[in-house]
């Protein structure tokens, strides 16, 4: 059964969304949260365990001290204040991702907290964002359900529990509720769950892959009618990962909410799961603010003690955060504010500027990542940076077309070939044979062919009609096969014409 | 029976090293004790024959090559079932772990089998260390070597029972509100629980983390002292371990000298509802410290009267986490629902009702409740300001003396089933425990002598400020030795003759 939805234009009328979000970041570190197993994805299942990511009896915790600087390091990039002194505490609940039946987790102390970011909107409107709290815990397993028809554990014969992801670090960043988004709240959404992926993957503390659950958003989504205070009944739409997926599923839950406000019935405070295929939420299990997970401190653990000068030297190796980069990108490579957008927005800052810093210019470099990179990605539905095109393939790209061995619709072809794992662009160039014809005497041949089989061209180029020369140079171009430089037949065929 | 299983670990160590005895002989007498007695006592739920006799060889032919090893090489321990162990199962006393086989050795075994001591067998109690009598095992009572008919004490009644019995001349107990120290009353012998953090408890099956410690079990105070600086120290992979070096406690039993020492009588532990025999001995052992120059001062703990209230919130809140993991999906027993549907939440309540025990469940039960939203500030946190004010009220008592003395149980040993359909009872068992595991500070219990009206065994308990566990065996020594010249020797030469030989 599907749910009755509103248009979003109409729910905009009625009604005022206000968000929240839930942002888990896996961190990268070496090991786990609280053992010495490696953290490491897309391992066989279970092979990166012992007997504490296990929960064998008798084991004990210890916290990972590289976590704790992550953590820190994500507190103040979030310009968070952190804890002096924080606390973990366990989260009971019964579940087999879990193998103590608990989560160790932080709860009223976390390391972070108190702090707000700027987000900038496509169209260069700034929202700021307050950051409740940012706090460290240690992930789930991954359970796989077998032989139901949906996958999921109602319906399922049994289960598969893979624990090498149980026990990885993780900061689940919780913003304070975002009022006053409006119409633009999905877009916000998106851009939010961004800046994270980008702060996060700037400080160098996460891989920040979302395809591979690295960052994960919780979208809290409640609406109330337009000059109410009090905030509506929420729903949490659950693991929305990836960045299209959150501004997809904020704007369906609010049109659901509307109509659900419309009808008179009160939603129905719950998580939700987000469809892909039908970019739909469907109900999960019902949420109370009192879901009893009878936490309690963490006696197996002592607090996490932040010095003021541990803190202070970790602010001190913070890079450049991503606003302030952006600013100073966008001077140093000369691009109007349209075309800095553009770029921002295609996400692929990082690759321009790597590729700028190979070895070529700012301009040929957003050429290729806007054009035809752009056009390829646009086709394969990836992002441009994932399509496997390195900067030193575009600078030696480059490099070919100015030195006049090929030109710009070989490249393309060349591209293929080193996208197809035929090597370098020289080494495709050599293999398919693409290199511009620059033998004169097999473009002169050709020309001569050109101009007799056209006279009345050659002529009124000779009577000084020069323009006229393009039919005779696509004559030796198709003779060609496309291989010639178009620039150097020209300059021949008016040699041959003696013009 | 071989006259070898009578000797002390440090006689034992010194016979070793001079090359009186070998390795081999002393652990094969004690698994011939084992074996003639252990039928009676039930106090080993898994007897570690080969590879015990296999690291005594070892230590043998080391020590003919004149390698230089730990003073206590070759004397061999018995370990409580709930410390996990490679090669031998570990049970927790439960059917939910019944068969279970750890992969990974505590870090107190590794310090064994570091010291290369032979490890005899896994020691009952009672299941996951809960209660005073070793009665909630799985696998049957462990009996009390001064009267088969009597309870050795709880927890740790296996471990106390094998080293009374002289079937382990040691043996690795852990206490949680008294389950080393009260089988060492009631079974005639010495128990130590460490400072918190004092020694790890990595591989130790947590039922309550703030206040489990394991410690040493034994029959002298300067036994306990050898054992505890054996496994004692800094562990990484306990984070509430401390990081000071164990420190000089061999040294302190050997010193033994209490003049000038301050000892105080804690009056809330003591009068009302302590049986008379225990406190007839209590006074004499006063009066023998006062006699050995030591000032005898009375304290008072007024907070102390909550303690075992604030102790039953705070421990089963802590259990009923603890034992969560305990659901048949990734080990030990797994029981499946008899009808219905089988859905995970069913397979682990099957397996949880089956595979523990009631003393388990009311503890599971109680502890669940007290974290529950609603309920957690009136229980767990009023518990924990309790637990300040009992830490409060020995800051002040230490304030006014250097060590505390009290008996270390209100009764003697009492008979197999009286108390078990009384849990109260049972639990008031370790009133006068139980404030050492709230504050974190060390205590000892050692024999105090026998109750006149039943001829039992009587504890007398030693605490000292969290840190100083080197004054407990400073004063323990001394009282041992000044008890022992009044007994005109050991107090298990008194307890009957066990086994083929009775």
């Amino acid at each position: 059964m599907s749910d009755q939805i509103l248009s979003f234009d109409e729910a905009m009328e009625k009604y005022d969304p206000v968000l929240g979000f839930e942002v888990h970041v896996e961190l990268n570190t070496r090991t786990k949260m609280f053992s010495s197993a490696p953290n490491v994805f897309g391992d066989e299942p279970n092979t990166n365990v012992n007997e504490v990511d296990l929960g064998l009896p008798g084991v004990l915790p210890v916290v990972n001290k590289t976590a704790v600087e992550s953590s820190i390091k994500i507190g103040l990039a979030l310009g968070c204040k952190i804890a002096d002194k924080s606390h973990f505490a366990r989260k009971n609940y019964f579940y087999p991702d879990t193998p103590k039946n608990f989560q160790t987790s932080q709860y009223d102390e976390p390391i972070a907290y108190d702090g707000s970011i700027d987000i900038e909107l496509e169209d260069g409107t700034v929202f700021t964002v307050a950051i409740e709290r940012a706090h460290m815990e240690e992930d789930a397993g991954k359970l796989t359900h077998m032989g139901g028809a949906t996958g999921r554990i109602q319906g399922a014969e049994f289960s598969l529990v893979d624990y090498n992801r149980a026990g990885v670090p993780l900061v689940e960043i919780v913003t304070k509720p975002i009022e006053g988004a409006g119409r633009r709240a999905p877009e916000l959404a998106k851009a939010y769950v961004a800046a994270i992926r980008e702060i996060v993957k700037n400080l160098g503390v996460s891989d920040a892959r979302m395809e591979r659950g690295n960052v994960r958003c919780d979208a809290n989504v409640s609406l109330r009618p337009h000059g109410q205070e009090r905030f509506g009944i929420r729903s949490e739409t659950k693991n929305v990962n990836s960045l299209r997926a959150v501004e997809h599923a904020v704007r369906y839950e609010i049109q659901r909410h509307a109509a659900v406000l419309d009808s008179g019935e009160p939603v129905v405070q719950e998580t939700r799961h987000w469809h892909e295929d039908t970019r739909s939420t469907t109900a999960g299990r019902p949420k109370s603010d009192a879901d009893d997970y009878r936490y309690f401190p963490e006696p197996d653990l002592v607090p996490v003690v932040a010095s003021r000068e541990w803190v202070e030297e970790l602010r001190a190796q913070l890079p450049e955060p991503p606003a302030e980069r952006r600013k100073r990108l966008k001077e140093a490579w000369g691009y109007s504010d349209l075309e800095f957008r553009d770029v921002v927005n295609a996400g692929v800052l990082d690759e321009i500027e790597e590729t700028i810093a190979a070895g070529t210019t700012a301009a040929v470099a957003r050429k290729w990542w806007m054009g035809e990179i752009a056009r390829r990605a646009k086709l394969a539905e990836v992002d441009p940076a994932d399509l496997g095109v390195s900067p030193q393939t575009i600078v030696d790209l480059n490099r070919l077309i100015e030195s006049g061995k090929i030109n710009d619709k070989l490249a393309r072809e060349v591209l293929d070939g080193v996208l197809a794992g035929e090597g370098t662009p020289a080494e495709v160039v050599d293999k398919r044979g693409l290199a511009v014809v620059s033998d004169d005497g097999a473009l002169l041949e050709a020309i001569d062919a050109a101009l007799a089989a056209q006279p009345d061209v050659a002529d009124k180029i000779r009577g000084g009609k020069v323009q006229a020369i393009g039919a005779i140079v696509g004559g030796v171009m198709k003779a060609t096969k496309g291989q010639a430089d178009a620039g150097r037949v020209r300059e021949l065929i008016l040699e041959r014409l003696g013009v | 029976m071989s006259e070898l299983i009578k000797n002390s670990a440090a006689v034992l160590a010194a016979k070793l090293a001079a090359g009186e005895v070998s390795a081999v002989e002393v652990t094969q007498a004690h698994l011939d004790r084992i074996a003639d007695v252990d039928g009676d006592v039930n106090a080993f739920l898994h007897v570690n024959t080969e590879e015990a006799l296999a690291v005594a060889a070892g230590v043998d032919k080391s020590r003919a090559a004149g390698e230089q090893l730990h003073a206590l090489a070759g004397v061999p321990i018995a370990v409580k079932d709930l410390i996990v162990t490679v090669g031998q199962p570990t049970t927790a006393g439960s059917k939910i772990l019944e068969g279970w086989h750890s992969p990974y050795d505590a870090t107190v075994v590794k310090k064994l089998r570091a010291a290369r001591m032979p490890i005899l067998g896994k020691t009952n109690l009672d299941e996951f260390a809960m209660g005073s009598s070793t009665e909630h095992s799985a696998f049957g009572p462990t009996r009390n070597p001064w009267d088969l008919d009597r309870i050795p004490g709880g927890s740790g009644g296996g471990s106390a029972a094998a080293v009374a019995a002289f079937e382990a001349p040691l043996a690795l107990g852990t206490d949680t509100g008294g389950s080393i120290r009260q089988p060492g009353a009631v079974t005639g012998t010495v128990g130590v629980k460490p400072t918190y953090g004092g020694v790890s408890r990595y591989g130790a099956i947590a039922m309550a983390s703030s206040l489990d410690q394991i410690g040493p079990v034994s029959r002298s105070v300067l036994d306990s002292a050898l054992l505890h600086e054996v496994i004692g120290g800094h562990d990484p992979f306990d984070s509430t371990s401390l990081p000071d070096p164990v420190g000089s406690l061999v040294e302190a039993a050997k010193r033994g000298d209490v003049k000038g020492l301050r000892i105080g009588v804690v009056k809330e532990l003591g009068g009302e509802g302590y049986q008379p025999g225990v406190q007839a001995r209590f006074a004499e052992a006063l009066e023998l410290l006062r006699g050995a120059g030591a000032e005898i001062v009375e304290v008072s703990c007024p907070n102390f009267e909550h303690a075992l209230g604030a102790y039953y919130l705070i421990m089963p809140s802590e259990a009923s986490s603890n034992l969560a993991k305990f659901d048949g999906v990734r080990y030990g027993l797994r029981v499946l629902p008899e009808d219905g549907p089988m859905t995970i939440e069913r397979v682990m309540g099957a397996t949880r009702a089956a595979g523990f025990g009631d003393e388990v469940k009311r503890r599971i039960i109680l502890g669940t409740y007290a974290l529950s939203a609603g309920y957690y500030d009136a229980y767990y946190g009023s518990a924990q300001k309790v637990r300040t004010l009992i830490q409060r009220d020995f800051d002040a008592a230490f304030a006014q003396a250097d060590v505390l003395i009290s008996p270390t149980a209100p009764t003697t040993a009492f008979k197999l089933g009286e108390k078990l359909d009384d849990p109260l009872a049972m639990y008031l068992n370790d009133v006068a425990t139980i404030p050492a595991n709230m504050a974190g500070v060390p205590g000892l219990s050692l024999p105090g002598g026998l109750a006149e009206e039943d001829g039992l065994p009587v504890g007398v308990q030693l605490l000292a400020p969290a840190r100083e566990d080197a004054r407990l065996y400073r004063v323990g020594a001394v009282l041992e030795s000044l008890l022992e010249e009044k007994w005109g020797g050991p107090l298990l030469a008194q307890a009957p003759v066990l086994g083929g030989s009775r």
